[in-house]
C-alpha cells in the first residue's frame, strides 16, 4: 500500500488519552523520502503527540506508522530508524559535547575505533569541531542545539525528527538556523519532521507543510500553495492575515460564481468569482492584506472597489498596515509596502481613500 | 554630599537584625562550644574550669565499654544507611517518575515517620518486634533505623529529582540504549548527589539516634548515645564532654563531605 516513495506512512492514527481526549484524530499522511516535511499547528493541536508517535514514546491508539515499509507497532524508541532533536535539547549536563555525541554509537556497541572518527564528522557538520572537550555548561543555546544535531545525526536514522527546534533561541539566531537547518538537511539528505507552531518557520523551511487543528490535519501542501490556495478558512486563517466574509452562492454566470457577500453588499452587489468546483450555499470569501490596493482616487477599471475610511495606520519601516472600515461597518486590513520615501502620501488616520483588489486574487472557501 | 544610607532592603545593615542574628548565632552555639571547651577541664566534677589536659580524651579512649558501644553505633548506621539509602533513593525515583492510583496518600503516608512523634515510633516498633517474637538486639535497632531513615532518604531524592529533565531520559532511550543503561548512564548520574546527601542523612540520624534505639535495644547492644546517657546518669565527666566532641567531630567531618562533594556536581547547571 505505501509506495516506495514515502518513509514515513501514517494510516488511520488516532491517539486518545484517557477515554475523553483525542490528541490525534484519524490521521493518514505521507512523508516523502528525502523531504523536509514541517507539521503546523497552534499548541495543543496534536502535532507534538503525533511526532512522539514516530519516536515511539507514544504508541497510537489506533491506526499504524510505517517507517520505511516496516509496520512500527510494538518497537521501541531504542528500536526504530528515527532520532529526535528535542526542545529542551536534552543534552546530557555530565557529558563532554564530544562524550554526548559518541553516546548513542557506544550503548548500541559500535567499535570504539570508528566512534571517533563518526564523532569527528558530524561535529564538524555542525560546526563544532573546537568545542569537542566542552561541557554543555560552556556552550551557549546555539551551540547546545547544534550537538542535539550532531548527536541525532551521527546515528545516520533514516527520518530525524525536530520538536520545536528554534523556540528557545533568540529572533536573530533563530533565522540563521532556519537557514543552517535547511542546508544541513539537503547536504545529508534525510528527511527532517519538524514540529512548529511558527508559520514563518514552517513557511521558509519545509518543502511540504502539514497544517493542524485540534487532532485533524486539514492540509498538507507546499508552502506557496498553502499561503495562496488555502483549504479552508482555519487554515486561511492561522497562515498569514487575511480578510475574511462570509458570503452566500446566488448562481453561476459565465463560468464563474456569483456570491452575495453582506458586509460589501452595500457598494458591491455580488462577486463574480473565477472558481473550479460547484461552490454552492454559505462560502468564506477571503483576501490577503498584500492583495488590497489602496488609492485616493477611484480606481474605475477595478470591478472590486469599496470606498472606506483609514482607522489606523501602523508604521514598520518597510511596510504599514493600515485598517479600514466601510460606512456600514466591514473591516479590512491592507499591507502596503513603503517602496519609497514618498509613496502613500495621501493615505492618512481619519481620511477616506478607495480600497480594491483583483477578482483572481480572491479566495472562495467551501469548508 | 550623599551620605552611604541603608536601602530599604539593606536588612543586613540595620542594628536590630544585626544584633538578633548575634544571639540566635550565641544560643546555637554556646552549649555546643562549652561542651567542647570542658572536654578538656582538668577536673572530675567538670563545673568549673580547673585547666587544659586531654586525659579525659585517653579515658574515653581506653573505655573499653564506650569502645563496644561505638563500634555497635558503626555497625548499625553502616547497615542501615546502606539498607534505607538503596530502598528510599528507589522510593523516591518512584515516587518522581510514576502516576498510580492513591499516589498522594501513599506519598503522605511515606511521609508520615518524618512527621509522627519518635517515641510512638519506638513504642510501635517494641510491639511489632514482641508480636513477631524478635528478641531485642542489634538487629531490630538496625531494622527500626532502616524503617526511619528511608522517608528521610526518599524526599532528598524526590526534591532532588524534581529538577530532572525527563527529555535526557527520552533522548538516551532514543539514541538506542536499553532502559538499563538509560538508568545507570544519564539518571544515576544525576541522581548521585542527592543519594549521597540522603546517605550521609541517614548515617547521622542512625548514629545519634536516641529514642527508638532506647526502646529497641536489648542486652549487649548498647549504642555510643545510650552509653553516654548512662554515663551522665552517674556523674557529669569530662569523660562524657570528650566522647560528645568525638561524636561532633566525625558529624561535621561527614556533613563537609556532603557539602564538597555538592558543591563539585554544581559544576553544571544541572547539577
Amino acid at each position: 500500500m505505501a509506495d516506495n516513495n514515502s518513509i514515513i506512512s501514517i494510516r488511520d492514527v488516532v491517539k486518545r488519552f484517557g477515554s475523553t481526549v483525542v490528541a490525534v484524530n484519524n490521521v493518514t499522511l505521507d512523508i516523502r523520502r528525502g523531504e523536509f516535511f514541517a507539521l503546523l499547528g497552534p499548541s495543543g493541536c496534536g502535532k507534538t503527540t503525533l511526532l512522539r508517535m514516530l519516536a515511539g514514546f507514544e504508541s497510537p491508539s489506533e491506526g499504524q506508522v510505517l517507517i520505511d515499509g516496516d509496520d512500527m507497532d510494538g518497537v521501541e524508541p531504542n528500536k526504530r530508524p528515527v532520532n529526535m532533536v528535542f526542545q529542551s535539547y536534552a543534552v546530557f549536563p555530565h557529558m563532554t559535547v564530544h562524550q554526548n555525541v559518541a553516546y548513542g554509537l557506544k550503548v548500541t556497541g559500535t567499535p570504539r575505533a570508528e566512534i571517533d572518527d563518526k564523532v569527528d564528522e558530524a561535529l564538524s557538520l555542525v560546526q563544532l569541531e573546537t568545542m569537542a572537550r566542552r561541557k554543555p555548561d560552556q556552550l551557549s543555546g546555539g551551540q547546545r542545539q547544534r550537538v542535539a544535531l550532531a548527536r541525532a545525526l551521527v546515528k545516520k536514522p533514516k527520518v530525524l525528527l525536530l520538536d520545536e527546534p528554534l523556540s528557545a533561541l533568540d529572533a536573530k539566531l533563530r533565522e540563521q538556523m532556519q537557514i543552517e537547518l535547511v542546508h544541513l538537511q539537503k547536504s545529508v539528505g534525510i528527511t527532517f519532521v519538524i514540529v512548529t507552531h511558527d508559520q514563518n518557520e514552517a513557511l521558509s523551511m519545509a518543502d511540504r507543510i502539514a497544517v493542524m487543528e485540534q487532532g485533524d490535519v486539514l492540509q498538507v501542501a507546499p508552502p506557496s500553495e498553502l499561503y495562496e490556495y488555502p483549504n479552508c478558512r482555519f487554515v486561511a486563517d492561522f497562515i498569514g492575515k487575511m480578510n475574511l466574509f462570509d458570503g452566500r452562492v446566488t448562481g453561476v454566470r459565465d463560468g464563474k460564481v456569483v456570491i452575495h457577500v453582506e458586509a460589501i453588499a452595500d457598494q458591491v452587489a455580488e462577486l463574480a468569482l473565477p472558481h473550479d468546483e460547484k461552490a454552492s450555499g454559505e462560502v468564506g470569501i477571503a483576501v490577503r492584506p498584500e492583495k488590497i490596493r489602496l488609492s485616493v482616487e477611484e480606481p474605475g477599471d477595478q470591478p472590486l472597489r469599496l470606498k472606506v475610511k483609514v482607522t489606523e495606520l501602523v508604521y514598520y519601516g518597510n511596510e504599514s498596515h493600515v485598517f479600514l472600515e466601510t460606512t456600514s461597518g466591514a473591516r479590512f486590513a491592507a499591507n502596503l509596502k513603503n517602496e519609497s520615501r514618498d509613496t502613500h502620501s495621501g493615505i492618512v488616520s481619519g481620511e477616506e481613500v478607495w480600497v480594491s483588489w483583483r477578482p483572481e486574487d480572491t479566495l472562495v472557501l467551501t469548508a | 554630599m550623599s551620605r552611604d544610607r541603608a536601602n530599604p532592603l539593606d536588612y543586613s545593615r540595620k542594628t536590630w537584625m544585626r544584633l538578633s542574628m548575634g544571639f540566635t548565632f550565641v544560643f546555637l552555639y554556646f552549649p555546643i562550644v562549652s561542651l567542647v571547651a570542658f572536654s578538656f577541664n582538668d577536673s572530675k566534677r567538670n563545673i568549673t574550669w580547673q585547666g587544659f589536659t586531654l586525659r579525659y580524651y585517653e579515658k574515653a579512649f581506653d573505655n573499653a565499654q564506650l569502645h563496644e558501644a561505638f563500634l555497635n553505633s558503626l555497625i548499625i548506621a553502616g547497615i542501615s544507611t546502606t539498607v534505607s539509602t538503596i530502598l528510599g533513593a528507589m522510593l523516591g525515583l518512584a515516587l518522581y517518575r510514576f502516576r498510580f492510583p492513591a499516589q498522594g496518600p501513599y506519598e503522605g503516608m511515606v511521609h508520615l515517620p518524618i512527621v509522627i512523634p519518635e517515641i510512638c515510633m519506638a513504642v510501635a516498633m517494641v510491639a511489632f518486634f514482641a508480636t513477631v517474637n524478635m528478641p531485642l538486639g542489634l538487629t531490630t535497632i538496625t531494622v527500626s533505623h532502616i524503617a526511619f531513615s528511608i522517608p528521610f532518604v526518599a524526599v532528598v531524592l524526590r526534591a532532588r529529582m524534581a529538577g530532572f529533565d525527563h527529555a535526557l531520559e527520552e533522548a538516551s532511550y532514543d539514541l538506542g540504549a536499553t532502559q538499563w543503561q538509560t538508568f545507570w548512564n544519564i539518571t544515576f548520574p544525576y541522581m548521585k548527589p542527592g543519594v549521597l546527601a540522603g546517605a550521609l542523612l541517614a548515617f547521622t540520624l542512625s548514629l545519634d539516634d536516641f529514642v527508638i534505639t532506647f526502646f529497641t535495644s536489648g542486652p549487649g547492644s548498647t549504642t555510643f548515645p545510650i552509653k553516654i546517657y548512662s554515663m551522665v546518669r552517674f556523674s557529669v565527666t569530662p569523660e562524657v564532654n570528650a566522647a560528645s566532641t568525638v561524636l561532633i567531630v566525625i558529624t561535621l567531618a561527614l556533613t563537609m563531605v556532603a557539602l564538597i562533594i555538592q558543591s563539585r556536581s554544581q559544576g553544571n547547571p544541572h547539577g
